[in-house]
């Protein structure tokens, strides 16, 4: 008996550690085949070229991760980053830091709409978030007139160009914020009651907790985060193009929150399994166009990949 | 109803104020159903009353020609709605149909119809594969289309550098001719609208669509067919999505491949403004082509006024999408309160 089921533990195991640490086992493959194949994978340049790279999608996950912990989805993330990122020429005028508090601002107002129609219209969360996907790239091509904005104040660029003890600020900013919703997440009372949102609603409202403030707390903070997102990636590239920035990220998102073992029923969130999700994201496509695989291909292979880990997901929830 | 309540000896206030109710309820239902059509009528009058250049019938036939591509995606969108799904890679579908069709029109007006259908069906026959039998939620499995869609557009017009010209001299006449004054492709979007509404009311398949889409696991206990209901609508959606972009290649001249980005929202929107609820289990193709066409009106409208960007005309869609959505949200909830 003991030995007939020792091999179905086994597995049942195996299935339930796969999604949640699926996402590590990957990466070390990747990095692997990177060092055997890629020229200069290891070399400090490349390496600090991914890791700028993924910052935007890192902070705009954490966001999506905390909303999908609520059995909710935020569509709008992409557009909130073009706003944010519109602000910042507008006001950069009255210095760097107004400019920036003005784009997390923009990002909170979105936020409270996504939160009021998802909490007190009690809209599904993917239809508000599309109306406001729609509704802020529009605000924020208003806020830009249409046009691509350079932008030349050293001081803001330096967020983007300059590193602390060798390391760009913005992966800093990037993991102080993981560091925080990590926190958040699983040591505060916001989290639990969040999580207990995500997992089971009806009991989370009889058992006295705020359902609608958690949950519009919860869009701001998302929202806020992708501001955040959009201000660092107009540092990097030195710019504001409010028609481009920010363009399907929330695909991008959603998928380092799920590859990273969070499931999309809520109740659940990995904050490290997310960043490595994004992590992944960002090596399989570097890996790809690094051994000259088009854009295209690597597209596909994402929408494989995004199905994949779901299922996996989804495996773990039945068992 | 006063008949059957008196005989069975209910008195009369009662009667009167559950006739109220039913009234009240009625008109939130008509309201609800009939809204999206009330509000094009409005629109129309005031476009005819302001805009001289809006009354002109080349005008018409204008609006008329380009819904008819979105019309199409609509029709498969509120299928797919309707059975409790949403169907976000239509967007995708469409461009890749405009590029096939571009392509294929080499080898003939039928093979630039073949194709696209041919390649965007199978695409929804995968969708729905997984949707059924992965029982994953339709819109993380359509996202992913949305997707590996546009990978494989992308991959077959040299990362979207390659535009490919329309060949044919007969498939062009088919997107550019005209009939007493209206392009061809708005007969055929009206015949398979026809086609689509016997399809929803009339057959077996519409009636498990709304029976899904209502409640699965009382449809798995009447019988109904799930998984062949819910692949068949997306192959629906992807047949549709890409019959809708052989239309606009054909009326172009060519598979534009920067097109597209939005048209799932904007059928969506068209789906939502009709009536049909996102909920799933209810709705009506007579309100999506109201929805469609006051989208379309709105558009003709914004370009008549002349003085409002892109930017702006963004903001107002999105706000309408979302003020609609509200609205509908009440509705529902009032007349699901209101018989109590």
């Amino acid at each position: 008996m003991t030995s007939l089921t020792l091999g179905g533990v086994d597995s049942a195991k195996l299935r339930r550690l796969l999604p949640a640490y699926g996402v590590y086992v990957a990466i070390a493959v990747l990095v692997v085949f990177n060092i055997f194949f890629t020229d200069n994978f290891l070399e400090w340049r490349n390496l600090r070229i991914q890791l700028v790279q993924v910052t935007p999608v890192v902070i705009v996950a954490l966001g999506m991760a905390l909303v999908i912990g609520t059995e909710g989805i935020d569509m709008s993330v992409g557009s909130v980053m073009a706003l944010g990122a519109a602000l910042i020429p507008l006001y950069l005028g009255y210095g760097v830091v107004p400019a920036i508090i003005l784009a997390l601002v923009g990002g909170l107002a979105i936020g409270l709409i996504n939160g009021g129609l998802v909490a007190f219209v009690g809209l599904q969360p993917i239809v508000a978030t599309l109306a406001l996907l729609v509704a802020g790239r529009g605000i924020a091509l208003v806020l830009s007139s249409g046009r691509y904005k350079d932008i030349r104040d050293k001081n803001f660029l330096a967020i983007g160009t300059d590193d602390l003890f060798g390391v760009p600020y913005t992966v800093w900013i990037a993991g102080v914020l993981a560091v925080i919703v990590g926190f958040v997440v699983r040591r505060t009372v916001f989290g639990r009651r969040l999580l207990a949102v995500g997992d089971n609603r009806p009991a989370a409202v009889l058992a006295g907790v705020p359902v609608k403030r958690v949950l519009v707390t919860v869009y701001v903070i998302a929202a806020i985060l992708a501001a955040i997102a959009g201000v660092v990636q107009v540092s990097r590239i030195g710019s504001a193009d409010a028609s481009r920035i920010g363009l399907l990220i929330e695909l991008s998102a959603i998928t380092a929150v799920v590859v990273g073992g969070t499931p999309l029923t809520g109740g659940k969130i990995r904050v490290l399994g997310t960043v490595a999700g994004a992590f992944l994201m960002q090596l399989l496509t570097a890996t790809m166009i690094a051994n000259n695989l088009k854009d295209s291909t690597a597209q596909m292979v994402q929408a494989v990949i995004i199905l994949v880990a779901v299922y996996a997901a989804r495996e773990r929830r039945t068992r | 109803m006063s008949q059957t309540a008196t005989a069975s000896g209910i008195s009369p206030e009662v009667t009167a104020s559950s006739d109220a109710s039913l009234r009240r309820e009625r008109i939130i239902e008509l309201v609800q159903r009939q809204g999206a059509l009330a509000v094009l009528a409005i629109v129309v009058v005031v476009g005819v009353v302001a805009f001289d250049s809006f009354r002109t019938g080349d005008n018409a036939a204008t609006i008329l020609i380009s819904a008819a591509p979105p019309a199409l995606i609509a029709l498969g969108m509120t299928f797919v709605i309707v059975s409790g799904g949403i169907d976000l890679s239509v967007g995708s579908l469409y461009v890749l149909g405009g590029v096939l069709a571009a392509w294929a029109s080499q080898y003939g007006t039928w093979a630039a119809f073949a194709l696209p259908l041919v390649v965007c069906g199978a695409f929804g026959l995968v969708q729905g594969l997984v949707i059924a039998y992965a029982r994953l939620a339709p819109f993380i499995v359509t996202l992913a289309g949305l997707l590996g869609a546009r990978g494989l557009m992308l991959a077959l017009s040299d990362e979207g550098g390659d535009t490919y010209l329309v060949k044919t001299d007969a498939f062009k006449h088919f997107g550019t001719g005209e009939l007493f004054g209206v392009g061809y492709p708005v007969y055929l979007v009206v015949a398979l609208f026809a086609a689509g509404m016997l399809l929803l009311y009339r057959s077996r398949f519409g009636q498990s669509v709304y029976a899904i889409g209502g409640s699965e696991d009382a449809a798995r206990l009447m019988g109904v067919r799930i998984h062949g209901t819910q692949i068949r609508v997306y192959v629906l959606s992807g047949l549709l999505a890409g019959l809708a972009g052989s239309i606009n290649a054909a009326r172009l001249g060519s598979g534009v491949t920067v097109l597209g980005t939005g048209m799932e929202l904007d059928a969506i929107a068209a789906v939502v403004i009709g009536g049909t609820l996102l909920t799933g289990g209810a709705g009506t193709i007579g309100g999506t082509i109201a929805g469609v066409l006051l989208l379309q009106v709105i558009q003709n409208l914004i370009n008549q006024i002349g003085t409002v960007t892109s930017a702006w005309q963004t903001v107002i869609s999105g706000a309408f999408i979302a003020l609609v959505v509200v609205a509908q949200t009440y509705l529902a909830r009032l007349r699901r309160v209101a018989p109590g």
